[in-house]
């Protein structure tokens, strides 16, 4: 009985996330990715670490904040830590983020 | 009492007539001196033979009887030589200054040499090092009380990781032979109560001929597995008085065989593992020796099965170098393996292994001496795991007949179709090696540096040395194991046992010592907060000439609490954006060269762009390859 509200609260919370928030600011989002400890799993780089890499950025906005809010492994953020406008900041932070050559073109990482 | 208050008296009154003598021809003018006749000088004569006598009764002999030419800690130093202890690690401390001076002076410090460190916790972390390295323990020396306080930690780390180490804890027992005040601080009636949960044996010998018989049961009781640290408490008292003539007579060592499994039991698991479909073996600390990794890969070719390389459903892996890296049955199996029969060999916690087979109604097997050496108070026999198989043996003295038993069960038709599996397990070892090296380029040029970077770069410099890596990988995303070759036993020897920070530099060093006399390349990639806790042992390594490349993974905190109370906040749902607070390093940054370089050693640092760091390996490993150590400090991407 109480699944029920909470998709519907989901689901507005998604929607006002993409209208209130527009495009999102990398900038803006930078400063979240590393005050609230993204990096901490997922590296500076997005590039993984204790959690899954995040580049490159293949969710949606909405996929991407249905993770965040709630996700299946890492902490939860509600919109009472990062507000809908806040996530598309790091949203568009890490879809900023470079993607990296593969292994084939790093000497190093050759066969 | 009379006879010594009157001699005190007249030498106060010879002295005072010597020094109003001396004052009176100080004083007196020059000029006067000159034209006066001189008076009679005061005289201070010295007393004659019979007026001494008269004054202070019979002259003392003409050697000290406070010296003691032959004492109790010289044939301590007997006994540990017939023990060929290498070294001794320790903080000096005035409870074993008898001991201290024996090995010094009468062992003419070889076997064991005294090592000097900085703090005990460090001395038992070398100790603890040196013996994965070495195979057999390294000597501690700790001070009363409080070196065996600072040392604990370190203690139960090399007891929690199942290593030897012998441990000698000075005590005066003899309340009247303690002078007052601090010696009385160092002092206790039952000295090794405090580590006694996690130790395997301890005893305080109460004659040189105790002490002799006990050191060998200690050194006999280290090393038979499951290996952990025991105890002798040295008294004061034993260690500097005379002993006596003729001296005890020192037991003969003789290493007790590893306990092997049972042959009934060791038919039922090859049973199992000969009819599985989708086996799996686990290792933990599986390999003492070379011959464990050597025997681990003939079970898995026999069998065609595969040797897991992350930890899996709670269990740890590859606390030791079990099985090479690149071998094609390395890994947990194809996408989707579920394994029907899991072999856990020296794992610490089948629990959850054991619980998932029993969900799908699939069957494990453990070999484990754990269970020979558990204890109640400290809790790191973890849940009880109900397996299918068990035997109390260790994994690798059981290895032989396992490997004997699944020969003879195979048949020729079995082995064919396990033929077919091997094809299917060395092609997703071949696919998760490149998923590896993928992973590894993202964030290639980003600063902070990759770790897996830092991996790579050091490889491609390392691979054609005999190389060993001495530290933990949990907090480096693994990423040598996942680039590197490992295929030998000394190339990895797991991390602190217990996960007590504090272990990692020294035990480098005691396992970089151990290295040394094979001319090994031994390699530390160290992370910042666990140097912080005792960086004196950089001074150690430097003093002793022990070669050893030091890379800090300098990710400016204790890191996993980042995470864990980051976690905490949201579940909480507030403040996470305050999860550095308590538990990062900076403000300011730590400048870990200019640390390492304070203690004697090159180093550079804070390196953070990716293109700099192997011009910076290379020069510090110059260093290395001439028999220093070296530190390069490495900013770097948190795993």
């Amino acid at each position: 009985m109480l699944a029920l509200p909470l998709i519907v609260s989901t689901l507005f919370s998604l929607v006002a996330a993409q209208s209130a928030s527009g495009t999102g600011d990398a900038a803006r989002g930078k400063d979240i990715y590393l005050r609230y400890s993204c990096y901490a799993c997922h590296g500076y780089a997005g590039h993984g670490g204790a959690g899954p890499r995040l580049v490159p950025m293949r969710l949606s906005l909405p996929a991407f904040a249905s993770v965040v809010r709630n996700p299946p492994t890492m902490p939860p953020y509600s919109a009472k830590l990062l507000s809908d406008a806040q996530l598309s900041d790091v949203w568009r932070y890490i879809r900023a983020l470079p993607e990296w050559p593969p292994a084939s073109r790093i000497p190093l990482l050759a066969k | 009492m009379a006879t010594r208050h009157a001699a005190r008296v007249s030498r106060r009154r010879f002295l005072k007539g010597a020094a109003a003598g001396s004052a009176t021809l100080v004083a007196a003018p020059p000029v006067l001196a000159e034209q006066t006749p001189a008076p009679a000088r005061p005289s201070a004569a010295i007393p004659s033979e019979q007026q001494l006598q008269a004054d202070v009764g019979a002259l003392p002999s003409p050697i000290s009887a406070r010296i003691v030419e032959h004492p109790g800690s010289d044939f301590m130093v007997d006994v540990l030589k017939t023990l060929n202890l290498e070294f001794a690690a320790q903080n000096p401390g005035s409870s074993f200054q008898g001991l201290h001076e024996s090995i010094v002076n009468y062992g003419g410090n070889t076997s064991p040499e005294l090592l000097t460190c900085c703090h005990e916790e460090s001395a038992v972390a070398i100790a603890h090092g040196y013996a994965k390295i070495a195979g057999r323990p390294m000597l501690a020396i700790l001070h009363g009380n409080v070196g065996l306080q600072h040392a604990s930690m370190a203690i139960y780390n090399a007891f929690a990781d199942r290593v030897p180490a012998v441990i000698i804890v000075a005590n005066t027992r003899d309340a009247t032979a303690r002078q007052p005040g601090v010696n009385w601080y160092h002092s206790a009636v039952d000295m090794a109560s405090m580590v006694r949960d996690y130790v395997k044996w301890d005893d305080e010998p109460a004659s040189l001929g105790h002490f002799a018989e006990s050191a060998v049961r200690a050194y006999k009781i280290a090393m038979t597995p499951p290996m952990a640290p025991v105890v002798l408490v040295a008294d004061s008292q034993l260690q500097e008085l005379p002993m006596a003539s003729p001296a005890p007579r020192i037991p003969k060592l003789t290493l007790a065989a590893p306990p092997a499994g049972e042959s009934g039991a060791v038919r039922e698991a090859a049973k199992l593992l000969v009819a599985a479909e989708t086996p799996l073996i686990v290792a933990q600390r599986a390999a003492r020796t070379p011959d464990g990794v050597a025997r681990l890969v003939e079970l898995a070719d026999l069998l065609q099965t595969p040797v897991a390389s992350v930890a899996i459903r709670g269990a740890t892996v590859s606390d030791r170098m079990n099985f090479p890296t690149r071998h094609p049955l390395c890994g947990s199996g194809w996408p989707g393996y579920e394994p029907d029969v899991t072999l856990g060999l020296e794992v610490q916690d089948m629990s959850a292994l054991a619980r998932s087979a029993r969900d799908r109604g699939a069957k494990t097997i453990s070999i484990s001496a754990e269970e020979l050496v558990q204890k109640s108070n400290y809790q790191d026999f973890q849940r009880m795991a109900d397996v299918d198989v068990a035997l109390a043996a260790d994994a690798e003295a059981t290895l032989p007949m396992l490997i004997d038993e699944v020969r003879r069960q195979l048949t020729a038709d079995r082995r064919r179709t396990l033929e077919d599996r091997r094809r299917k397990l060395a092609d997703a070892h071949e696919r998760a090696r490149d998923r590896d090296r993928e992973a590894a380029a993202y964030g290639w040029d980003a600063s902070p540096i990759s770790v897996a970077r830092l991996a790579a770069e050091l490889w491609a410099q390392i691979k054609n040395d005999d190389w060993s890596l001495l530290s933990w990988q949990g907090f480096i995303g693994r990423w040598p194991y996942r680039l590197w070759n490992f295929d030998k036993h000394h190339q990895y020897i797991g991390g602190q046992g217990a996960g007590g920070m504090g272990y990692g530099l020294p035990a480098a060093v005691g396992a970089a010592l151990a290295n040394k006399k094979h001319g090994r390349l031994s390699i530390n990639i160290q992370g910042d907060g666990d140097l912080n806790y005792a960086p004196g042992v950089l001074w150690t390594a430097v003093h002793h000439r022990i070669p050893l490349l030091t890379l800090v993974h300098n990710n400016g905190g204790y890191h996993q609490e980042v995470m864990f109370v980051q976690q905490m906040a949201s579940q909480r749902n507030r403040g996470g954006d305050r999860a550095h607070i308590g538990t990062t390093l900076r403000d300011p940054s730590i400048d870990y060269a200019k640390l390492a370089q304070s203690y004697g050693m090159y180093a550079e640092g804070p390196i953070a762009a990716p293109g700099e760091l192997g011009p910076a390996i290379a020069r510090a490993l110059a260093r290395v390859r001439q028999g220093e150590p070296a530190l390069v400090d490495v900013v770097s991407q948190p795993r």
